[in-house]
């Protein structure tokens, strides 16, 4: 059998993707110095993606862009490596990004998301040899069955824009807790529980199916590690593996650096100063409305709690503002709780962090709610109205706009950092405390020099 | 306000003993005391018990006897002190707890993978050994959420007028998760004051991940916005999801037509109509209407001026149709804009959300959670829900009869109850019972498997 199957595998390489799906480690020798390099290259491909996304670009881009990066990165001066590198590498990001959740959180969505991109750009027949590979439980539709949902499944694909299916299209029937993001978006017809996915739609049922594997994988990975690897490797691999995930993500914001506390009477002037546009609304909001609602409640609680505000002077704050609608009694009963709890003093003491972008672009505000990225969620003029009221206009806001139009709502954000601070932003805005920090730091340093001025002026004059 | 005159009655009562029996009637409203008489003689334990227990009650040796050991409950109590974390051993201990607590408002969360109540003892290394593993798809529809589209009331209010937005809802949703998903084994309920709540119980519905919880929640979600944004509804693409299709020619086109366009009167002031005109795109289109209705403010029909109104936008939007005006859909939006669910979605969307037990009383209002017949929506009345007050006088005028068996039986309560017992809990006993025994049966042969080879 074994020979069977690498004789298989040799024919098949012609035909077959060499797009692995990273089932068992693999049983080769790897020198360390390729450890790293690998895993960096790859790393360098999922940073990209993961920018990708949070610019919002749409799946067309994105598949290019992964194709780029791998291109870019993931090449071998040996053809007959290339492949081992790719493999190599997951595993080793597989070690660094499964050891706590935040890190895993990060690390699945990015690795489905290549695999996704790079399964469409697989032939048809390497596709369907990889769909093999799953365990898929799903059945090609029988002509009857087709023709008796034919006209539902038009109607779906006219809905979205997809070509009709012809008399000969395959589609499966799958249950359709197997492609929630087709039954999210609409892009399904469903009956009964069971999904009718078309065969250009078939990545999803793909993706999700290794996401979920990796998933579990990466679970069983970490009880490895923190049983036995981490204490057998401390002197080899573990500070490797411990060194390669920190430079990547970023500062989350959830521990304020000492000398950016704030004090509650800075508050309303470093709105105007240093606020990005999402917090300076919601914060308008509230000392308008004295309220919020929840989602609002979050993302400016825990952005005040990332800028420095301690906890004692968050609970006065929303109280002052909260009270004079519900009254203090019921702030104390019903809100000052889950402020307490978003800094770590209640409940099972999680410290969170503070919204990134990325989060709050992708978040969904309803009715009566004011949270989100404005960039995305206000219309056009509700958006020029904003950012005339922050002191921008003319030239500027219709760069905002443009982006804003592109869907690059960060970058929209940044240029508007630029009017604001006459100044620019070379590395982006990534988070809503970097866009304060940043601030905050171009303005004292403008302080600083309008001191040495007068300090110079004071000492000419002298 | 309530509560005084509560306790004012009370008074009253108390210094003329004597009239106590000729002053039947309880005063409006709700009371600590009260409570106790509900939970003591008309609430449901025992049901609750057995839905909760999912067939796991039995003696059947597939049934798991720690289910009902982890579903959390959570109890608000007077004061608002906030009880998370309740968990039971079986039917005795939650009557006994909720009589005794006589809580406000019952909550009931997810089902844990260990004891709630025991959570702390287990260590957690990271992969979260107290984590939620079943949970009802559950669905909390409120009516505040539609406050810019109705005119009759806003906040906690609800009327006759506004009320048949939840009824288009509890149809829309209610086809949707039997036709579309497949499940079966679905409660609505009435939430007390001014919204409903949906249960999906189906074993498949309570083992959903968050993300697919999620996806079902997206799948219904058509209204996206709010005051700072614009596009609220948007229907692109050259036909209708069958979905959305099926909702508008089944329920949404006739309720808006035939109850909210009158009862709501939605072009009858400049301000309304704006409110509509501001949704279409062509703007020949927005200024022929503007200027009819403008000019012609005293209608000379006998016909209703919204209906008129809406007629001649309906004649224009689909003329315009034909010149090729893209591929938005005038009419539908809306007709969408105006009727389609509202859901909350964070409540669907994971596992450990709490939602308001069935039975409970609502303490605002005093009136109970009931039941509502998705088949016969359209015929609930909000307003005569019954109310603890209204129970309890109930209760005291039959109270020597001893024929009828339960309490409930004697007042309006017991209609809800049978309704909650034939037509939900037995046929989903029933249903979990089939579960357990063919998954054990599997699970022997498996096992027989494994032995034989």
């Amino acid at each position: 059998m074994e020979s069977a199957r690498s004789h298989r595998k040799s024919i098949a390489n012609d035909v077959v993707s060499t797009l692995p799906l990273y089932r068992s480690a693999p049983a080769l020798e790897v020198r360390l110095e390729d450890f790293t390099l690998f895993a960096m290259d790859r790393l360098r491909v999922l940073k990209g993606i993961s920018d990708g996304l949070s610019r919002g670009k749409k799946t067309e881009e994105m598949e290019q862009l992964a194709k780029d990066l791998w291109r870019a990165n993931m090449r071998h001066p040996q053809a007959s490596e290339v492949v081992n590198k790719d493999i190599i590498s997951h595993f080793v990001l597989r070690l660094v990004y499964c050891r706590t959740e935040d890190l895993r959180k990060w690390f699945l969505p990015m690795e489905t998301a290549l695999f996704r991109y790079r399964f469409r750009h697989e032939t048809a027949e390497a596709q369907r040899s990889l769909m093999a590979e799953f365990d898929l439980s799903y059945k090609a539709v029988s002509n009857s069955e087709f023709e008796s949902v034919k006209d539902k499944l038009c109607q779906v694909a006219r809905s979205i824009g997809m070509s009709l299916p012809t008399a000969d299209a395959i589609f499966y029937k799958v249950p359709f807790e197997e492609v929630p993001e087709l039954v999210a978006g609409r892009r399904v017809f469903i009956h009964k529980g069971h999904a009718y996915v078309a065969s250009t739609q078939v990545v999803s049922l793909v993706a999700t199916q290794f996401r979920s594997h990796l998933s579990k994988a990466l679970i069983l990975t970490n009880r490895k590690w923190t049983s036995t690897i981490r204490e057998q490797e401390k002197d080899r691999l573990a500070p490797i593996v411990e060194a390669l995930c920190t430079s990547y993500l970023g500062p989350d914001y959830s521990q304020p650096k000492g000398f950016s506390e704030i004090s509650l009477k800075d508050i309303d002037d470093l709105v105007k100063s240093s606020f990005p546009l999402c917090m300076r609304h919601l914060f308008e909001k509230l000392r308008e409305d004295h309220h919020l609602k929840h989602g609002g409640r979050m993302q400016l609680g825990l952005f005040l709690k990332g800028v420095g505000l301690k906890l004692d002077d968050a609970i006065a704050f929303w109280k002052a503002e909260f009270s004079q609608k519900v009254g203090a009694e019921r702030f104390d009963k019903e809100y000052a709780y889950s402020i307490r709890h978003n800094y770590g003093r209640e409940g099972k003491r999680t410290d969170y962090s503070p919204y990134s972008c990325q989060k709050i672009i992708s978040s969904t505000p309803g009715a009566g709610d004011h949270h989100g990225c404005p960039y995305r969620h206000f219309s056009e003029e509700n958006l020029r109205a904003a950012l005339n009221k922050m002191g921008v206009d003319g030239r500027a806001v219709e760069n905002v706009m443009d982006k804003v139009q592109n869907r690059h709502y960060q970058l929209a954000c940044t240029l508007t950092f630029e009017a604001v601070h006459n100044s620019s932003c070379d590395s982006g805005i990534n988070h809503p405390n970097q866009y304060f920090s940043d601030s905050q730091k171009i303005l004292q340093s403008k302080n600083h020099s309008d001191a040495k001025i007068n300090k110079l002026g004071a000492r000419e004059n002298s | 306000m309530t509560r005084e005159e509560v306790e004012g009655g009370r008074d009253e009562m108390e210094i003329d003993g004597c009239e106590q029996r000729e002053a039947n009637a309880i005063p409006e409203g709700f009371d600590a005391n009260y409570l106790k008489i509900y939970y003591g003689k008309l609430f449901p334990h025992a049901d609750i018990y057995k839905w909760m227990s999912y067939g796991n009650d039995g003696k059947h040796p597939g049934c798991d006897q720690s289910y009902f050991g982890r579903r959390e409950f959570s109890f608000t109590l007077e004061n608002d002190i906030y009880l998370r974390f309740q968990s039971f051993y079986g039917a005795y201990e939650l009557e006994n707890s909720i009589r005794e607590n006589c809580p406000v408002k019952i909550d009931i969360g997810p089902v844990y993978s260990v004891d709630p109540a025991k959570r702390r003892a287990y260590a957690q290394t990271g992969d979260n050994v107290f984590t939620p593993v079943e949970r009802e798809l559950i669905f909390d529809i409120d009516i505040t959420d539609y406050d810019d589209v109705r005119y009759c009331c806003s906040g906690a209010d609800v009327c006759f007028a506004c009320w048949p937005l939840m009824t288009i809802a509890i149809k829309v949703i209610d086809t949707s998760l039997r036709d579309d998903f497949g499940f079966n084994h679905i409660l609505w309920v009435y939430s007390g004051r001014r919204g409903v709540h949906c249960w999906v119980c189906d074993g498949k519905a309570r083992r959903l991940t968050n993300e697919q919880r999620g996806a079902i929640a997206d799948y219904f979600r058509v209204y996206k916005g709010n005051e700072n944004s614009h596009k609220k509804v948007s229907l692109t693409g050259h036909a209708l999801h069958p979905f959305l299709a099926r909702s508008y020619t089944e329920v949404l086109r006739n309720f808006f037509e035939l109850k909210l366009l009158p009862s709501q009167n939605l072009f009858s002031t400049e301000e309304r109509y704006e409110k509509i005109l501001d949704m279409i795109h062509d703007e020949s289109v927005k200024s022929e209407l503007r200027g009819k209705w403008q000019e012609n403010r005293r209608s000379t029909s006998k016909e209703d001026i919204n209906v008129i109104r809406w007629e001649q936008l309906k004649i224009l939007l689909q003329s315009g149709k034909q010149k090729g005006q893209g591929l938005r859909r005038g009419i539908e939006e809306i007709v969408f804009s105006y009727t389609y669910p509202r859901l909350d979605m964070e409540v669907s969307k994971h596992m450990n959300h709490l939602l308001k037990a069935p039975f409970c009383v609502h303490p605002k209002t005093g009136h109970v959670c009931v039941p509502i017949d998705p088949k016969k929506c359209e015929e609930f009345d909000p307003t005569t829900v019954p109310t603890l007050s209204k129970l309890l006088q109930e209760l005291n005028m039959e109270g020597a009869k001893s024929e009828v068996e339960n309490d409930w039986d004697k007042t309006s309560l017991g209609k809800s109850i049978r309704f909650f017992r034939t037509s939900f809990l037995q046929p989903l006993l029933k249903s979990c019972k089939e579960e357990i025994e063919s998954s054990y049966k599997t699970k022997l042969q498996h096992s027989k498997n494994s032995i034989n080879w």
